[in-house]
C-alpha cells in the first residue's frame, strides 16, 4: 500500500506541478471556463426572460453550475493530454519501469486532475460571485454541488486517461475532448429541459449528464432534484471506466 | 517532398529565366493547395466542428426565438452566420501552421536565396486557404439550406453570401500569415486561436445586439468588428438585402484583409531579407 500511495503521491504532484509552472497549460484551463462564464451568463442572460423560464436564484446562477460543471470535466481532459504527452515524449514508458505499482499511476493522475480542477473551480465560483450569482443553497446542498463536480472530474479523468494509455499519441486529444464537448452540451445548457423542444429534447432526456445539471442547478438554488440519479448515474460511470482505464494501462503495458 | 520539390523546381526556374510574379503565385499557390488538399485530417476537424455546434446549439437556443424583438422566428436563420465565421478562424490556424512551418523547416530560409518576390509567397500561400474557404462555404450553406434555414435574398444572396464568406476567410488566413511571420513557430499561431475565439463568443453571434441584457457585453458587442461580419452575413438570411449590413461586413473584412496583408508583408520583407 505505501508503495502505491508513493507512485500515486509522485504522479499527482508532477501533474499540478508542470500544470502550475508551464502557462500554455494552465492558462486555457482557467481562462476558457471564464469565458464561457461570461459569453453565457453575460451574453446570454436575456434568455431568462423566456416565457416559462423559472429558475429562482436567476440566469448567472443558472450558468454558473453548467460552467463549475465543465470545468469539472475537462479538468479530466486536460489530464488525459498530459498523459498522451506523456507517451509522446518518453516519459510514460519510464515512469511504468520505475513504478512499483502501476494501478497507481491512474490513480495519481486522477489526483492531479482533481488538483488542477480546485484552481479552476475556485477562479470559476470566484468570478460568478463577484458578476453578481446568487446562492440558495444551503451549506450541506452546496457541499453537494462540490461532490458532483468532483465526482465528475474524475469520471472524464478516467475516460481521458485510458484513452490517452491506448493511443499513446497526443493526436487523440480531439478524440479526448470531443465526446466530453458533445455530452455536456446535449444536455439542457441554455433553459431548463422542459423548454427544449425536437430531437434536442429527446437526445438531453437520455443524455446522463443532464440528470447532473439539473441536481447541480436544483442544490444551488436550494431546492433539490434528481440528486441521487445523478450520483447513481455518475457512480456506474466511474465504475464502468475505472475497468477502461485500467484496461488502457494493460495496454500501454503490452506496448512496452 | 513533393512540395518541396515543388519549391526547389519554383527556385531553379527563378533563377535560370525570372519567372514572373504571377508564375511564382501560381507555383507557391499549387503547392499550398497540393499540401491543404493531402492534410485531410487536419481540414476536416476544424471544417466540421463549427457544424456540431450549430446543429447543437441551433436547436438548444431555439426557445429564444420567444424573446420579443427577435427578428426570426428560426433560431437556424439566425444562427447560420456563426459557423462561417467559425470556419475562417479556423482558417487562419491551418494557413498560420503551415506557413509557420515552412518557417520551422528552413523552406522559407531556402527560398530566401532565390529570386522570389516575398508578396509572391503570401498570395501562393494563401492558395491554400483560399480553397478550405470555399469548400467550407459551401458545405456550412448547403447545411444550413437542408436543416432548414431560408434565405430571404433568394439564390443571389447565397452567391454573395458566399462570397463574403470566402472573403472573411481569406481576410483570417491573411492574419494566420502575419501571425506565423511574426513569431515564427506553429505552436505560437495556435495559442493565438483561443483569443480569436473570444472574439465570436464576445459580438453578436448568439442574440442580436439589441437583444443583450448586460449593458456593457452590449457594448464591447458594439466595438467588436466580429459582430458586423456576422450581421453582414446574417442580413441575407433574415433581412433581405440590407445595404448598411452588408457594406460594414464586406468593408470590416476588406478592412481585415488589407491590414492582415500589410502587417505580413513587412514580416515577411524581414523574414526574406537576403543576407
Amino acid at each position: 500500500m505505501k508503495r502505491f500511495l508513493s507512485v500515486v503521491q509522485g504522479v499527482a504532484w508532477r501533474s499540478i506541478h508542470n500544470t502550475i509552472v508551464n502557462p500554455a497549460v494552465l492558462v486555457p484551463s482557467i481562462v476558457f471556463p471564464l469565458f464561457f462564464l461570461i459569453a453565457f451568463a453575460g451574453g446570454l442572460s436575456r434568455i431568462g426572460d423566456v416565457p416559462n423560464f423559472h429558475y429562482p436564484p436567476g440566469y448567472t446562477s443558472f450558468q454558473f453550475v453548467f460552467v463549475f460543471l465543465q470545468s469539472a470535466a475537462f479538468g479530466g481532459v486536460f489530464t488525459g493530454f498530459a498523459v498522451a504527452r506523456d507517451f509522446d515524449s518518453g516519459f510514460a514508458r519510464r515512469l511504468m519501469l520505475s513504478a512499483p505499482r502501476r494501478g497507481g499511476i491512474i490513480v495519481g493522475y486522477t489526483v492531479g486532475a482533481l488538483l488542477r480542477w480546485v484552481l479552476t473551480g475556485t477562479v470559476v465560483t470566484i468570478a460568478a460571485l463577484i458578476a453578481g450569482m446568487n446562492v440558495y443553497g444551503s451549506g450541506a446542498q452546496l457541499t453537494g454541488l462540490l461532490a458532483l463536480g468532483v465526482a465528475l472530474n474524475l469520471v472524464s479523468a478516467l475516460w481521458a486517461c485510458g484513452l490517452a494509455m491506448f493511443l499513446r499519441t497526443e493526436q487523440a486529444g480531439a478524440l479526448i475532448q470531443m465526446p466530453v464537448f458533445v455530452l455536456l452540451f446535449l444536455a439542457p445548457v441554455y433553459v431548463p429541459l422542459s423548454l427544449l423542444t425536437g430531437w434536442i429534447h429527446t437526445v438531453a432526456s437520455f443524455n446522463p449528464v443532464t440528470p447532473v445539471l439539473e441536481a447541480g442547478r436544483g442544490l444551488l438554488a436550494g431546492s433539490p432534484v434528481k440528486v441521487a440519479i445523478a450520483f447513481a448515474a455518475l457512480a456506474a460511470a466511474g465504475l464502468v471506466l475505472a475497468v477502461f482505464a485500467r484496461r488502457g494501462l494493460m495496454s500501454a503495458e503490452r506496448a512496452g | 517532398m513533393a512540395v518541396e520539390t515543388t519549391g526547389s523546381a519554383l527556385g531553379a526556374a527563378s533563377s535560370t529565366r525570372g519567372a514572373s510574379f504571377a508564375e511564382q503565385s501560381i507555383a507557391l499557390g499549387r503547392r499550398a493547395v497540393l499540401r491543404t488538399v493531402r492534410q485531410r485530417g487536419l481540414v476536416i476537424f476544424p471544417m466540421v466542428f463549427p457544424l456540431i455546434l450549430f446543429a447543437i446549439n441551433g436547436s438548444a437556443l431555439s426557445p429564444a426565438t420567444h424573446i420579443p424583438g427577435f427578428p426570426t422566428d428560426n433560431y437556424r436563420d439566425f444562427l447560420i452566420a456563426m459557423p462561417f465565421i467559425q470556419g475562417a478562424m479556423f482558417v487562419s490556424i491551418t494557413a498560420g501552421v503551415d506557413l509557420a512551418r515552412d518557417i520551422e523547416t528552413g523552406f522559407l530560409n531556402r527560398l530566401a536565396m532565390t529570386p522570389l518576390r516575398g508578396e509572391a509567397l503570401l498570395v501562393g500561400q494563401l492558395g491554400g486557404a483560399l480553397v478550405i474557404g470555399v469548400i467550407q462555404a459551401i458545405i456550412y450553406l448547403l447545411f444550413g439550406l437542408a436543416t432548414g434555414v431560408t434565405l430571404v435574398s433568394g439564390v443571389g444572396g447565397a452567391l454573395v453570401l458566399l462570397a463574403l464568406s470566402i472573403l472573411i476567410s481569406f481576410a483570417f488566413a491573411s492574419l494566420g500569415e502575419f501571425l506565423a511571420l511574426r513569431f515564427g513557430t506553429g505552436e505560437a499561431v495556435q495559442a493565438i486561436f483561443p483569443l480569436l475565439f473570444v472574439t465570436l463568443f464576445l459580438s453578436s453571434s448568439s442574440l442580436p445586439r439589441n437583444l443583450i441584457k448586460a449593458s456593457w457585453f452590449r457594448e464591447v458587442a458594439t466595438y467588436n468588428p466580429v459582430s458586423y461580419l456576422l450581421e453582414g452575413l446574417r442580413s441575407l438570411v433574415i433581412t433581405g438585402w440590407d445595404a448598411q449590413a452588408l457594406g460594414l461586413g464586406f468593408g470590416f473584412a476588406i478592412a481585415l484583409l488589407v491590414v492582415s496583408l500589410g502587417l505580413s508583408r513587412s514580416a515577411m520583407r524581414t523574414r526574406l531579407a537576403r543576407r
